[in-house]
Formats: C-alpha cells, structure tokens, sequence
C-alpha cells in the first residue's frame, strides 16, 4: 500500500454528557456489535493499509481494551501492524497532547520510520465506509498537496457543528472555518485528509516550531493559499457520533435497509473485537420488531424500533421502544423504555418507567441501579 | 521444542455417515450445531479452557472446510508460538502411504508429532459430541490415582446403557471389565471416548498392537489389551450435558434443547465460552411484521417473517410472510416470501423460493425411500447448496440435494418419503 493511516481518537467531548464519562467518542458502542473506531480502522485496512496509527488520550481505557489486539483487523503482523499511541512524559515535555497536530508531532517517529508515499488520517468518531485508494486517486489526479474528503449536508443536520469548506469550480479549497457561526456553503469537512507523507513531517515541525498545535486550524486552514488543497466529494454514508442527537440517529439508521445492508452485511467488512457470545435468543413471549439485536442477548419481553446491544436481558412483559440498550444490561420484568439511551451494564429493576422524548432522549450512565 | 505436559489428539476424520446428506460434502466434525458453532469447536473450546494449549486434529473425510475453519487458531487462541493447533492429515511415508484405518492407528501415525512436545501426558479426543468438560479436572484425577489410562464416564439411564460400550469398576472407580453393547448390562457407565494416556504406556501400546491389526482401533484393540495386562485404568465421572449427535433425530432434539426458556446445556456463562470461526458478525435484525418465539438466532440474521421452535446459524434471510417452525435453518440460506418450513434441516448456502412448503403432513409416517434408516423421523432435510423453486411443496422425511427445477416435482409436489439427489457421489449416508 502506498499510505500509513492515522486515527485521531483522543478527543475529550461534553455534549455526549453520561455517555463519555468512561470513555472517548471513538469508543462509543454502536450498531449492536461495534464502537465507533471499528468504521475507520476497517477502512484503513480494507484499502490495503498495513501500518495505523491510533493516537489517544481523553478517556482512553475502553479505546485500548477494544483495541488490545489488533489480529481482528487484521494488523498483527510484523510487518506494519497497528501502533495504539498515547501521551507520554519525556525530559522536556510533560505534557498532554495540546491539539491534533501536536498529537501527532509528539509521535512523529511513527511518520519518519515509513517508507509509504502517503498518509491518510481519519477522525475515529464517524461511521463511514470508504475506499481511500479512491480518494488518493483523486489527490493525484488533482496534483493536490492536501485533499480533503467532505459532504453536502443534509437539511436536518445544522452545519455550525462541523468545519465548513468553501471551494472554487476546480474543488480547490479557498475557506476552511471550523463551526462558523455563518457558514458560507453547506459542504462539511468529514475530517479525513491525504497528504504525502514527507509534507506532513515537513508542516508538523514547522508548526511546532512556531508554538502552533492545531491540525485544521494551523495547518489547513492556514496553508490554504500556499498549497494546493482540494476537495473530495463524498456522497456515502456518513455520520458523527459527537452528540446525543447525532447518536441516536446513527443507531436508528441502522434499522433502514440500505443502510445496515452498506455497514453490517456487504463487503468489504467492518470489523470489530469479537466477544464470543452465543446466538441471540428469543424466548416464548419475545416480540421483536424493526429492532437490530446483539449476539447473546435474551429476550422475554417486548422490543420496538430499538437497538439492543450484546448480553442484554430483557425480562417478561418489558416495553422498550425507541431506546438503545448497550452491552450487558438487564431490563426487570415489566419496565417501560422509551426514547432513551441505556448504557452498560445498567439495572433496571422490575416496573421501572424511563421516558424521554425524540428531541431529548433520556441518558442512562453505565453500571447505574435504577429502581 | 518446548515441552507440554499434556498435548490433546482430535479425532475429526470420521464421516458421521447417519447424517446422511448433513455429512455429503462435510465430515461429522464440521457439521453446524446450535446455530453459529460447528461441532467440533465444543472440544476445541474445551481444550482451550482447559489449559491444553497444543491439539492435533486429525482429518482424513472431506477435511476442506474444516481445515478452513480451523486455520490457525485464533478463535480458540490457538495460535501460539509452540503448540497451538496443527492439523494433522493422511500423508504418504516411505514404506507406505496411509489412510487412518482406525482410531488408535491414526495416532500411531502421527508418533512423531506427539514426541516433539515430549509430553507426560496425551488426551485423546474425539470430535462429535456436545459437551463441556474440564479436561485439567480430568488430568488432577488420573494424577491422583497414579493412573495408566483414564476414561471418562457418564452414568446413562439404564435402559439405554445396552446402546453403549460400558466400563464395570471397582469402588475405586478402577475399571475390571469393558463391556460392548451388553444385552443386560452390570453398570451403566459409559465410555464417552475420551481418554487420558501416560504417553509412554500409548506409544508402546500402539507399537505393538500395530503389528497386531492394521485397522488398530482403541475400543476394540488397545484398551482391552492395556486392561488384559493389569494397567491402571480408571473411569473419570463426568455428569453435565453429553449428546452424542451422530443421528437425524438426535442431532435435531440436541439442537431444540438450546432453546428451551432455561436450557439444560448453558452456552450464556461468562466464562468457558465455546468459540468458533468470528471472521464477520454483524448484528441480527427483525423487521416491522417478524415474530420470532423460541427461537436462536445467529449475527446477520434478518427476519422479515415468522420463526418459532426454531434455530438460525448466521446469515439467514426469512422474507415477508414466511414461516419457519421446529427447525433448523444453517449460515447464509435464504427462506422465500410466504415459504412455510415445518421440521426440516436446511444445509448450509440453500435457496428455497417464495411460497415453497417443506413437511407437508400425511397420514402416517413414511420413511424415505432411499435411506429408510436415516431419514424415518418426519424431518426432512435440504443438503448444502439445494434450491427449491418457487411454489413447490415438500413432504415429510424427504432429502434433497443440488438444485431443483419445476419438472423435478410431479405436480408440483416431492411427495414424503422421495428424494432428489443431483450429485449421486455425494449423496451420503452409505450405512444403514
């Protein structure tokens, strides 16, 4: 292959509330069986990328478990492999990271002991499937320097939560504006870039130099008329799980035919850690409906428009409707679920009520007792 | 090579030839059980969370698949530096070339294999039945009793101990007598086919019971030759859940027990899990009109339909309207719209079109015409790759293999009892 891949998974985020409070928004279990960084590592690696870098750091224990070996995705060879890359303190540093591109300044060993051309970097909080030989196709047909890969947005999303692209007729970027507060176009920056790899070494220290930490704003957006940097155009699924809204959605959009058949069923695969659980079963009295279910769970009860995760229980006469039900929790005998997000290994007793709204889905926080 | 206390031996070779076309293009090992799982990863699995980290698996029928699906381990992790899983196939030699002509002579034949572990220990395994076991509690017990040979036990009702090969034991639990199939038998302790062997007490046996016979088998030849000559041997009891699936029926009611409220045989514990193949497990969907009741369900499943009494390996798709009742429905089949399925075994990879009926009820049970032993049960079942055009209807213990067209069912109907077979080479179940 002829590019490393970078994953920047050491955000710290707020708006997911309860749900980061143990881990970063990469680690986010979604879709039954996955956490958010299983889309762009399995992206990585199915485009023939043999040597990724993770670099973490907010919150970081539930990343590294996942990740602890990296054979599911098929990185455990001597040659490349996968580099899970966390601070560390040296003689003149003691620091964390203190922005995207000071993250990957601080383990820039990782960029001078390759020998590919290119270097692809992701965002590890967004479910997308992309081929990136595509997307170096298009940076050298452009005889780009930068390629950035954007969206159009949808009419329900509101674009000041993203970096804002304006480009010209030829593509080539002319704006970058992190969350403006008057967007300018309605193209979003979907956070993954192509770059050779030496011109990234090569801006990264000169930036370090100048004391400038900041991949988007310091590097991108700073160089865009020195350098040649352009748009991709990507018109796939994608989504960002930064926020409970954004959340919510994914998880449901995995109910809609087209969209689970692109990210559970066809090749090439998204891979994730697996947990060797049993089949899922159904008991007597289950009625499951428009609902996606994880290997192990138990159902005794019934399940509407929802995502149940792995070795959830849900006891006789439960009603869970649009809800989200993460990893090993269990749904006493005849509580009502609504419009909410339960995360791990929650209780919830017998005859419990939890409701929240589609505008404002309620959180449960993991391992809680809820009676 | 660094040396292993124990080593196990898995006996995958054999054909299971009473699955009839379960087993055509499959040896018994590889069939899939309990929806996501094939056999063999019960003892695999066993081994792995048993501390025995270095297991030979002995192939020899239709050993492709299972090759593939063992690999190099990683499921069990297995995968290790030294030991770890190696299979171990028929191979040409100088004087010869061989096929495994019995148990104790495939062993004999991979010698070698066992030597360069210099283990003190060998387990030997077979590789069709359904348990968990603790094979290290097994070990502590043959140690305890400064034993030869340990096999383990499993107490059976007494009136189905005549089926079996059954060991008489003192108080001790050491063994005085191997009895085969007796019509009134003295105990009801079976011989569950696994044994503990001090290796050097095998390899000499096997040495001198090869020049004896050429088919060189444990039940028949070494054990009783080891018990003839006073060596120690002891009946480890076992008492969890044993099936032997070996049959139509029995391979059928070992699946339905899995999907009892509170089954008898607990796959849900955190620990011991038993694992298989994990290459791709998406998650399993249920649509707006599905009801699925008493059912198993494996990743990637999507039903659209209704499933009830029923188990599903991975990537099965029930379309609108269809229904499947008490059966078995293997990886990646496809079940058409309004198809009705009533107790049938559908193999791996089928087609079955939109509104095909499958165990259309008669009067009395036909047994199938061809293999009258195998399929005499009402199940009928679909060998890998089958498809059922649209529209047609299916009786009760039927077999069909390869794909079917209109003309192969007169008036649209297989009648019970009938069989389609495309490939005659492989239609399987040659003993009766």
């Amino acid at each position: 292959m002829r590019a490393v891949g970078i994953i920047l998974a050491g955000g710290g985020n707020e708006r997911l509330g309860a749900l980061t409070t143990y881990r970063t928004t990469s680690a986010m279990p979604v879709g039954s069986c996955y956490r958010a960084i299983d889309f762009p590592l399995s992206n990585m690696t199915n485009s023939g990328i043999k040597k990724v870098a993770v670099i973490t750091q907010h919150n970081s224990r539930s990343l590294h478990d996942h990740l602890s070996s990296p054979k599911w995705w098929n990185l455990g060879n001597k040659q490349g492999g996968l580099f899970v890359l966390s601070p560390f303190m040296t003689n003149d540093n003691r620091g964390w990271f203190r922005g995207t591109a000071d993250a990957i300044y601080q383990n820039l060993t990782f960029l001078k002991r390759s020998n590919e051309k290119y270097v692809v970097i992701s965002s590890g909080d967004c479910v997308y499937k992309m081929d990136f030989n595509e997307m170096i196709e298009y940076h050298e047909r452009k005889n780009a320097e930068i390629t950035i890969a954007y969206r159009r947005v949808e009419d329900s999303e509101d674009i000041r939560n993203y970096g804002v692209l304006e480009l010209d007729e030829f593509e080539r970027m002319t704006d970058l504006e992190e969350k403006p507060l008057e967007p300018q176009s309605d193209l979003a920056s979907m956070g993954v870039y192509v770059m050779e790899r030496k011109l990234l070494i090569e801006l990264l220290e000169i930036v370090a130099g100048e004391g400038r930490h900041n991949l988007v704003r310091d590097i991108i957006t700073r160089y865009r008329k020195q350098k040649r940097i352009f748009g991709y155009k990507f018109d796939g699924y994608w989504r960002n799980l930064g926020q409970i809204q954004s959340y919510f959605d994914c998880n449901m959009d995995f109910l809609k035919r087209d969209i689970r058949a692109l990210l559970t069923i066809d090749q090439p695969y998204i891979s994730t850690k697996p947990k060797d659980e049993p089949p899922a079963k159904f008991n007597s009295k289950a009625v499951v409906s428009n609902a996606l279910v994880g290997s192990g769970a138990i159902i005794d009860g019934n399940v509407y428009r929802s995502v149940i995760f792995r070795k959830v229980h849900a006891g006789n006469d439960t009603h869970i409707r649009n809800a989200i039900i993460m990893e090993s929790t269990k749904i006493g005998e005849g509580a009502t679920i609504e419009y909410a997000i339960i995360d791990k290994e929650v209780e919830v007793a017998a005859g419990a009520h939890i409701i929240g709204t589609p505008e404002n889905p309620l959180i449960v926080a993991k391992g809680s007792k809820l009676q | 090579m660094r040396k292993k206390e124990m080593i196990a031996m898995l006996l995958a070779g054999g054909q299971g030839s009473r699955l009839g076309v379960l087993t055509a293009t499959e040896a018994k090992p590889g069939v899939p059980f309990g929806g996501k799982y094939k056999i063999i990863d019960f003892p695999m699995s066993n081994c792995i969370n048993s501390g025995v980290d270095t297991v030979g698996v002995l192939t020899q029928y239709q050993p492709l698949k299972l090759n593939q699906h063992i690999g190099i381990g990683i499921p069990w992790d297995l995968d290790r530096r030294t030991g770890g899983v190696t299979i171990l196939s028929p191979h040409m030699k100088s004087k010869q070339g061989a096929w495994y002509t019995g148990t104790a002579n495939a062993i004999y034949q991979n010698v070698e294999f066992i030597e360069q572990y210099n283990p003190d220990y060998v387990l030997i395994l077979g590789g069709d039945h359904i348990y968990k076991m603790n094979y290290a509690a097994m070990l502590d017990f043959h140690k305890a009793n400064d034993a030869d040979v340990t096999i383990a036990a499993l107490q059976v009702p007494w009136d189905e101990a005549p089926r079996f090969g059954l060991m008489n034991c003192d108080e001790t639990q050491r063994i005085y007598e191997f009895e085969e199939k007796p019509p009134n038998p003295k105990s009801n302790l079976a011989n569950m086919g696994i044994y503990i062997f001090n290796w050097g007490i095998l390899r000499d046996a096997l040495e001198r019971d090869d020049k004896v016979h050429d088919n060189s088998d444990f039940g028949m030849h070494v054990l009783p030759m080891l018990l003839a000559e006073q060596k120690r041997m002891f009946a480890f009891p076992f008492s969890g859940y044993w099936r032997d699936v070996g049959t139509i029926e029995s391979y059928w009611e070992a699946n339905m027990d899995l999907i009892q409220t509170i089954p008898e045989f607990n796959l849900y514990e955190e620990f011991d899990k038993i694992y298989t193949d994990a290459d791709h497990q998406p998650p399993i969907y249920t649509g707006p009109n599905a009801m699925v009741q008493g059912a198993l369900l494996s990743e990637g499943c999507e039903v659209l339909g209704q499933v009830s009494g029923s188990v599903l390996g991975p990537g099965v798709i029930v379309e609108e309207g269809a229904s499947i009742i008490d059966s078995i429905i293997m990886e990646d089949c496809y079940i058409g719209k309004n198809a009705k399925l009533e107790r049938c075994i559908v193999d791996v990879g089928c087609t079955v079109g939109d509104g095909v009926v499958i165990g259309c009820k008669n009067e009395g049970n036909i047994p199938n015409a061809l293999r009258p032993k195998i399929y005499d049960t009402g199940i009928t079942v679909l060998g890998e790759n089958t498809v059922i055009p649209d529209g047609m209807r299916i009786g009760q213990n039927c077999v069909i293999h390869g794909e079917t067209f209109p003309h192969d069912y007169p008036d649209g109907l297989l009648a019970s009892g009938e069989s389609i077979l495309r490939d005659k080479g492989k239609e399987g179940g040659t003993e009766e």
